[in-house]
């Protein structure tokens, strides 16, 4: 051993992945089928469909280039394959990384070439990209404070790690109609439950005097072009009889789901098409036929170890009065279940994190966590569990250091925005331009102070088929072209009222917002808001009560709301403001223009 | 004799132990490619100060003989060159002096930065400098010239393109492919274990003996390191466009980009 090589110095004491989702022939095999493909020994449409599967997209008017998702189950990520993540990032991809709203980890910009080897890096650390895209079931989310929620009945990660364990790479689900999300939720206040195609959340009857553990199972909810909130499958469903549960909606929707049309193919137009009360019943016979035949009994190999929580000690300076750290802690920070420990959000603009940023979150993880990773969250976000609530200040220095603490993680001012036109091919706008534009000004105007803002959220796709998850937020927008004249520019279509938790509801269309001229558009809002609310209303009470029909004097109806915006929004002439004409991150003048989508291939 | 300094020439990349036993025989020159008053704070024991910008300014083959000679570089001198910007300002010190027909001349395989947490030993003793005579002997077949690229990528050369990703994106020479000079490099070396880069090399269906062509922004250090990588893996025939996309764009020559998409707005900085 030579004496000049490095050695790194790292605490014993640190938590490893415990389950490896990788297999290093993929990467191989997809080495092999790019050349091949490059060589027209394959066609495009095979070639896709193999490469969709092993989790790389095509990006913007170019299939030269891969977006490739890395699967992050449940979210949970550990700092050696964050740290693996940074690399890679920065030898194949922008030297940034990108968190999705399904908790995955993005790289843009790969050179098909290269994405073998970013799966062969992937495979060092027990990550992969399989079944991130197609038609799939993609990454099992759950939600970012599982076990250390203060509302939950139990922890329902090892049931989210069980079925991603039992799902990848199995045989069943390897050609779906379209593409299967499942997710599961802590409780009824935090999580997407009701707009997945099965959606969780940890539930506990007393079966003869015995306590027993089972969910709440909603399905055949979904966000896109046309978006449903699920339908509850029964009022228990116990633990025992999870996994037959999920095997058989799969099998139900692998043989009764739209195989034609591209549009209509997710589970929830099957629903729709059938019936709640129809499809609910053959779930349900379908569930007692697998019961019944499976020829070996099949459980989920729940991982029932107890967690091991390490001595953090922070070794990490912290200037006496750091600044900005009440308002941090206000927007940022909530307590654990578990007394003396806290929870610390992390907000990215629009999910996106440097090379660098990364390093420092996982240095953050390993000295601050007692749990020793990190989870990725449902809104493009990092967070960072089992903290002492006295090392707040000192987390939060090092966060400020690295240029990661923004305020307003659980508020209004940490806005989703999807991809839109940076890499997507069926964008509209720049939706994820718009969406930190949208976030620096509510910081700027410290609007994520304002308690009557915190409970409600600003989200915005690029067009309609809602990645940015418009239809659930507060505030919801999705991209298109308006024109004035034979002028194009860009707009979003605004929505109200949306929301995912217990009353979940989609967002009703409101009106068509210019791009230029969203922001003063939601400040108006806030304003029209503060004039009308009552004591103790916050922005999503208020519109709540509007769409409910129970508005005040003044504002009755959303109709009136969009009557007071409508000076907000009028077309200036491109001779008056060419700005008005042109998308953020361009020089010229908007016009629509997009590819064929890869979410249907 | 002949034979030995062509194997030598081989050598692209030396590590730190034989650098070490190098320098204790004394049979090496090294260059140290810093600025001035970081070369002062520390350097590789006997390690000359030779700061990119001195050859920038002026890096006519005679000018660079004349440099070579005063460093006490004759023609047999086994030279080493580092820097701390992962090896890409040495390697374009060592491309000039490979293109004046300076044979065995190699990159340190780390950065100074990384020399000095392996805790290896520095100087800031001032090296004895003696004076040597230097031949001029051009190397055209490893520089290539804006006038050269079309016609050999129409010949079926391969233009690789070292900036980063972005920037390609952004614009670049109609037809490059881009090999950002991020992936070159390893975690501890400024260029990955040659099995590796063959990998890469060989994922872009390029063939051991094609021409390449790499070039970069400006003067050729990025490109000059996809140069030395591409060398590593034994490929003979690669020539370095040493004014790169800066003097082609001056050139208004035509540039190809990727259209239609905002993708430095995924950027976090």
């Amino acid at each position: 051993m030579s004496k000049t090589s490095l050695s790194q110095s790292k605490p014993d004491n640190l938590p490893k992945p415990k389950i490896n989702w990788a297999k290093v022939e993929e990467s191989e095999k997809f080495a092999e089928m790019v050349k091949l493909f490059r060589q027209g020994k394959i066609n495009r449409d095979d070639f896709r469909r193999f490469r969709l599967q092993h989790g790389a997209y095509g990006s913007r008017m170019t299939d030269d280039y891969s977006m490739i998702r890395i699967k992050i189950p449940a979210g949970e990520v550990y700092p050696e394959q964050i740290e693996k993540i940074a690399e890679l990032s920065e030898s194949f991809s922008i030297g940034n990384a990108h968190v999705s709203t399904r908790q995955n980890f993005q790289l843009h910009w790969v050179a098909l070439e290269d994405v073998s080897e970013v799966m062969r890096g992937l495979t060092e650390v027990g990550l992969t990209s399989r079944e991130a895209c197609g038609n799939t079931v993609r990454n099992v989310m759950c939600s970012p404070i599982a076990g250390v929620c203060p509302d939950e009945i139990f922890d329902p990660t090892p049931y989210a790690m069980a079925a991603t364990r039992f799902l990848l790479r199995n045989p069943m689900n390897q050609s779906l109609p379209r593409k299967f999300k499942i997710n599961f939720t802590c409780c009824e206040k935090h999580g997407m439950a009701r707009i997945a195609d099965i959606g969780l959340i940890p539930h506990k009857v007393e079966v003869n005097g015995k306590s027993q553990n089972g969910f709440k199972i909603f399905l055949g909810g979904g966000l896109g072009a046309q978006s449903f909130v699920g339908h509850h499958l029964e009022e228990f469903t116990s633990d025992e009889d999870l996994l037959y549960t999920i095997i058989s909606v799969i099998r139900v929707y692998d043989r009764m789901g739209n195989r034609e049309n591209m549009a209509r193919n997710r589970m929830r137009y099957l629903v729709n098409e059938l019936g709640w009360e129809k499809f609910q019943n053959i779930v349900l016979k379908e569930r007692a036929v697998v019961r019944a035949t499976q020829s070996v009994v099949i459980k989920l190999e729940l991982d029932k170890t107890s967690e091991v929580l390490r001595k953090v000690s922070i070794s990490s300076e912290m200037p006496s009065h750091p600044t900005g750290f009440p308002r941090w802690l206000k927007t940022n920070a909530v307590k654990q279940k578990q007394p003396g420990f806290s929870i610390a959000f992390l907000t990215l603009e629009s999910g996106d994190v440097t090379a660098n940023q990364l390093r420092i979150i996982a240095d953050i993880a390993r000295e601050f966590s007692a749990e020793g990773r990190i989870r990725n969250g449902f809104a493009q976000d990092i967070v960072f569990r089992w903290v002492r609530d006295e090392d707040l200040p000192k987390l939060y220095a090092r966060l400020l250091e690295a240029g990661l603490a923004n305020p307003g993680a659980l508020t209004m001012a940490s806005v989703i925005g999807c991809s839109g036109t940076t890499s997507c091919n069926l964008a509209l706008t720049n939706s994820h331009r718009l969406a930190k534009e949208v976030q620096r000004k509510f910081l700027e105007l410290k609007l994520d102070e304002d308690d009557d803002l915190r409970d409600s959220t600003i989200k915005i796709s690029g067009c309609p088929n809602s990645c940015g998850q418009h239809e659930i937020a507060t505030i919801g927008f999705y991209g298109g072209g308006g024109r004035l004249g034979k002028d194009m520019y860009p707009l979003y279509t605004m929505s109200l009222g949306g929301r995912a938790d217990e009353k979940a509801m989609l967002g009703l269309i409101c009106m068509k917002v210019p791009t230029k001229r969203v922001i003063p558009t939601i400040i108006k809002i806030v304003e029209i808001f503060k004039s009308e609310k009552r004591p103790g209303e916050t922005l999503d009470s208020w519109v709540h009560r509007i769409i409910d029909g129970n508005g005040g004097p003044n504002v009755k109806s959303l109709n009136d709301i969009k009557e007071l915006l409508k000076p907000v929004v009028v077309a200036p002439t491109i001779d008056q403001d060419k700005d008005f004409y042109v998308d953020y991150g361009n020089d010229g003048s908007y016009h629509a223009k997009t590819g064929r989508g890869e979410c249907a291939a | 004799m002949c034979c030995l300094s062509k194997e030598k020439t081989m050598r692209v990349t030396i590590d730190a132990d034989a650098l070490r036993s190098d320098i204790r025989d004394k049979s090496v020159k090294v260059l140290d490619i810093r600025k001035e008053e970081d070369y002062k704070q520390g350097h590789i024991p006997g390690a000359i100060n030779f700061p990119l910008s001195n050859l920038l300014a002026d890096d006519s083959p005679d000018k660079v003989v004349q440099y070579a000679q005063s460093f006490g570089i004759d023609d047999e001198t086994p030279v080493v060159v580092y820097d701390d910007t992962f090896g890409a300002l040495a390697s374009r010190v060592a491309w000039t002096l490979q293109y004046i027909g300076h044979e065995d001349i190699s990159l340190l395989d780390i950065t100074f930065g990384t020399w000095k947490k392996l805790g290896l030993e520095t100087s800031v003793e001032p090296p004895s400098l003696g004076k040597k005579t230097h031949s001029l002997k051009l190397q055209p077949e490893i520089l290539a010239t804006a006038e050269y690229l079309m016609p050999a990528k129409e010949k079926g050369a391969v233009l690789v393109d070292n900036r980063e990703r972005l920037n390609f994106l952004e614009h670049h020479i109609p037809g490059a492919i881009n090999i950002p000079y991020r992936m070159l490099a390893s975690n501890q070396n400024v260029l990955r274990p040659k099995e590796e880069l063959k990998r890469l090399i060989q994922n872009r269906n390029i063939s051991p003996g094609s021409e390449v062509i790499t070039y970069c922004g400006s003067v050729g250090t990025l490109s000059g390191l996809g140069y030395y990588a591409l060398k590593s893996i034994g490929m003979e025939n690669v020539k370095l466009y040493v004014r790169s996309f800066k003097e082609w764009n001056s050139l208004e020559k035509p540039i190809e980009k990727q259209n239609d998409a905002n993708y430095w707005d995924l950027s976090a900085e």
